[in-house]
């Protein structure tokens, strides 16, 4: 399944990052972050033919040799990476699909907790299970 | 689906309870300010979570204008059960909402002397409109007037940086 997850707030600092521990964590961070590039191309060259609406969900970002990244933005522009490891049976489209739309029902629950405060880092232990249940499958 | 007037109870509730909160203290002057941007404050927050539910499944706004419409439409209907009545812009940022019966209003009596009042009673759905620009991503300043009870309008005035 994924091997990291990530969800970007809109200045483009991470919320909430997690990856599957076995490798280095320091590779996943920086993949996330250089695919942020791709991410902003997208939305920009999307706003520039004004005529069609663009959906939510950007599909690939970019492959490398180990791993393929997704993306999706919300509305209120925050992103939402998803790392996945090529060597996997390939996942379908739509299964990516609906990891990132529950991704984004979770993050609506967060947003809604009065506790929480727009733009701190995520700590809700519902998000982080509903995380783990998307990455647990390899190790 | 809760009942209307669940709401409408806790948000008459809501604005007598900070006005208390507030007249205990001494300085009578700050006491209408403060009020109101408390009231403003938590309206902000929860347009900001409301709007994320909202805009779930919908795809991309093109410009201000499609955000203010939706906005109107979708955004009022999900809150007050009924569209915002009259949309008008000078297409240079500024927009005015025109709702002819809004729900918080319906209960006060319509007259001059609660006239006055009525501004307390929009300073939370002020609060719900300028949170919900701003997850999209305008920031905005949003003022309310009443003329005629039970209809108001919101003035919004996007801030282009």
């Amino acid at each position: 399944m994924a091997v990291c997850v990530a969800v970007i707030a809109k200045e483009n600092y991470p919320l909430y990052i997690r990856s599957v521990p076995s490798q280095s964590e320091l590779k996943f961070h920086y993949t996330v972050h250089t695919s942020l590039d791709v991410v902003e191309e997208k939305i920009s060259t999307a706003g520039k033919a004004m005529a069609e609406q663009r959906e939510l969900y950007l599909g690939l970002l970019y492959p490398t040799e180990d791993y393929k990244v997704y993306g999706y933005v919300t509305n209120s522009k925050v992103k939402f990476v998803i790392v996945v490891d090529s060597s996997n049976t390939s996942l379908r489209d739509n299964e990516i699909r609906s990891m990132f739309r529950k991704l984004h029902n979770s993050f609506t629950d967060v947003m809604c907790n009065p506790f929480y405060n727009p733009g701190d880092p995520i700590q809700s232990r519902a998000f982080d299970s509903m995380v783990s249940a998307m990455m647990v499958q390899s190790s | 689906m809760a009942d209307d007037v669940l709401f409408e109870f806790l948000h008459m509730e809501m604005v007598s309870h900070v006005y208390k909160e507030q007249a205990s203290r001494d300085d009578i002057d700050k006491d209408r300010i403060t009020c109101v941007s408390i009231l403003e404050g938590m309206g902000f927050r929860v347009g900001q979570g409301l709007i994320e539910r909202c805009t779930k499944d919908y795809p991309t706004f093109k410009d201000d204008l499609d955000v203010m419409k939706f906005l109107c439409k979708d955004f009022w209907t999900s809150i007050f059960r009924k569209q915002v009545d009259n949309l008008r812009t000078n297409h240079q940022g500024t927009y005015v909402l025109q709702d002819n019966k809004f729900a918080l209003l319906t209960q006060v009596s319509s007259g001059k002397q609660h006239l006055e009042e009525a501004p307390k009673y929009l300073a939370y759905s002020c609060g719900l409109i300028r949170g919900a620009l701003s997850n999209l991503g305008l920031e905005s300043v949003v003022t309310a007037e009443v003329s005629l009870m039970p209809s108001c309008k919101f003035q919004v005035v996007i801030q282009k940086s």
